[in-house]
């Protein structure tokens, strides 16, 4: 970057901020990232890197299905240490009723052009023999990917920062306006324009978002190579995804490229410390053993969590800040904000830019809550 | 002194002293208890059960702590390294 203002600051080097880095640099613009840990931390490193296209509702797939196709294409270029692979999703029935719901997924994934499969209770325990016996069957949706979010989020920083944007990390952002950004050091950047992307924190923001964390807990075993194939998600997890009550958990199972399972997940609202709470996690090692029975002799090696993002309606903010010229906000991914990023990215580049984006960016626009987003 | 007890590790009899923990009993010997991914030789830090990173195989078992185990006799040991 040459001298003068640059023309955007990015709050934040989460997978989100680093992939917003990567896009606006590569269109030539003046970018300064301000990260107060270190690319990939916050929500990105805590993760667990499902990339999953997501039927619940039109805006959410139509997100997650153009997004996972730009992780793809960029499939040649990921670093080994992003652990890109392609091991599919196996969404679990556990019963009759949630078969039938199997059966709607395929049906609704047809219709919109994503490939996906019926497996049968005998496929199922064929596919994943570590699953228990007496399941009804599942859905593969074969192109369903899994990363290691972290290491992509500092590739794409990297990236970023080859096309000419300049990293600061450990800068905390201490308040900002749509134009000037005071930093915990005392630094003050002008800028033509402020991207905040720094996940489930706001305190620095001049105005309230609808946005609220959304804690969750992880386990990983040991390694076991060949396991577990695919990443397994029991359907019960939709109910619990994306109703409202203030704790849940369900069986979500991922196969590490190292051969490690890594167990989640489970959701509490009003939670703020970021400390492993044993009947939690308890809980949702419970519901784990109760689809695989075997990981119990698996020993776990860590445990640990993390916050979401959550907004009132499940789906992101992308674009322009209600009631604070030059502010865009890039938040409130809730779990999918690993395979939505990239999307985000190209989306807020096209409104940024004056430019039409591959699909209307509406249902993630901040406006709609209203200009009700008061001043703090 | 309390006499040796007698562990057999990778198969070989190997004499250590009496009451200590299997992760300590490695360190002494200079023997690392596992191999990270990337082919790193990994041994006890924290001697506590928290830090994972003396894990070997005792008596048939992965996975165990060694900080968390006393070595006994007839005790056998396997580390990944
Ligand atoms: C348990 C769990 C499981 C998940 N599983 C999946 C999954 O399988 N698939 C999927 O797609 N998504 C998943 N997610 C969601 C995903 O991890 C997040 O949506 C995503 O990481 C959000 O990225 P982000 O860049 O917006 O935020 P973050 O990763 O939180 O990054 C924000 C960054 O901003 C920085 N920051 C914050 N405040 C400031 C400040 N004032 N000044 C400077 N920097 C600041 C932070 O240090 C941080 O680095 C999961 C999340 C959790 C918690
Ligand atoms: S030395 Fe840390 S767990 Fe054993």
């Amino acid at each position: 970057m040459s001298g003068g203002n640059p023309d955007v600051v990015i709050i934040g080097a989460g997978i989100v901020g680093a992939a917003i880095a990567e896009r606006l640099s590569a269109e030539r613009l003046k970018v300064i990232v301000v990260e107060a840990d270190c690319a990939g931390s916050g929500a990105t490193a805590a993760g667990m890197g499902h990339v999953v296209v997501m039927d619940d509702s039109e805006a959410q797939f139509a997100l997650t299905a153009y997004s996972r196709r730009l992780w793809q294409e960029k499939e040649a270029c990921w670093p080994k240490a992003a652990e890109y692979r392609r091991p599919g999703t196996l969404w679990v029935a556990a019963d009759a009723e949630e078969f039938a719901a199997v059966e709607h997924k395929h049906a609704w994934y047809g219709a919109h052009g994503v490939q996906s499969e019926i497996l049968t209770a005998g496929d199922l325990a064929r596919e994943e023999p570590q699953l228990r016996p007496g399941l009804a069957g599942a859905l593969r949706v074969p192109e369903d990917m899994v990363v290691y979010p972290p290491a992509a989020a500092r590739w794409l920083v990297e990236r970023a920062r080859r096309q000419g944007a300049v990293y600061m990390q450990g800068a905390r952002v201490e308040h900002t306006t749509g134009s000037v950004v005071t930093l915990a050091s005392g630094t003050v950047l002008h800028t033509g324009g402020v991207i905040h992307a720094a996940g489930a924190q706001g305190g620095h923001l001049p105005v309230t978002i609808p946005v609220a964390p959304r804690k969750g807990h992880l386990a990983i075993t040991d390694r076991a190579p060949g396991f577990l194939r695919h990443q397994i998600v029991e359907l019960g997890y939709l109910k619990s995804a994306h109703g409202h009550e203030t704790e849940s958990v369900a069986c979500n199972l991922q196969p590490r490229a190292t051969g490690q399972v890594l167990i989640g997940s489970s959701r509490q609202y009003g939670v703020h410390t970021a400390a492993v709470e044993l009947p939690m996690l308890h809980r949702m090692l419970r519901r784990a053993l109760e689809y695989m029975p075997g990981l119990a002799g698996l020993p776990v090696v860590r445990t640990w969590t993390g916050f979401r993002a959550a907004t009132p309606d499940g789906l992101p903010l992308i674009g322009r800040a209600p009631q604070c010229e030059g502010l865009w906000l890039a938040t409130g991914h809730e779990g999918l904000g690993i395979t939505t990023s990239l999307a985000t990215a190209e989306l807020l580049a096209a409104q940024m830019l004056g430019r039409e984006a591959a699909i209307p960016a509406e249902p993630y626009s901040p406006s709609r809550f209203g200009e009700k987003s008061a001043h703090a | 002194m309390p006499e040796p007890v007698t562990i057999i590790l990778n198969g070989e009899r190997r004499p250590v002293a009496a009451g200590s923990s299997v992760a300590a009993a490695l360190l002494t010997m200079g023997v690392a208890a596992r191999r990270s991914v990337s082919g790193e030789e990994r041994s006890a830090v924290c001697g506590m059960g928290i830090c994972e990173e003396c894990r070997v195989m005792v008596d048939g078992r992965a996975g165990v702590r060694g900080c968390l185990v006393t070595c006994r006799d007839g005790m056998e040991v396997r580390t990944n390294g």
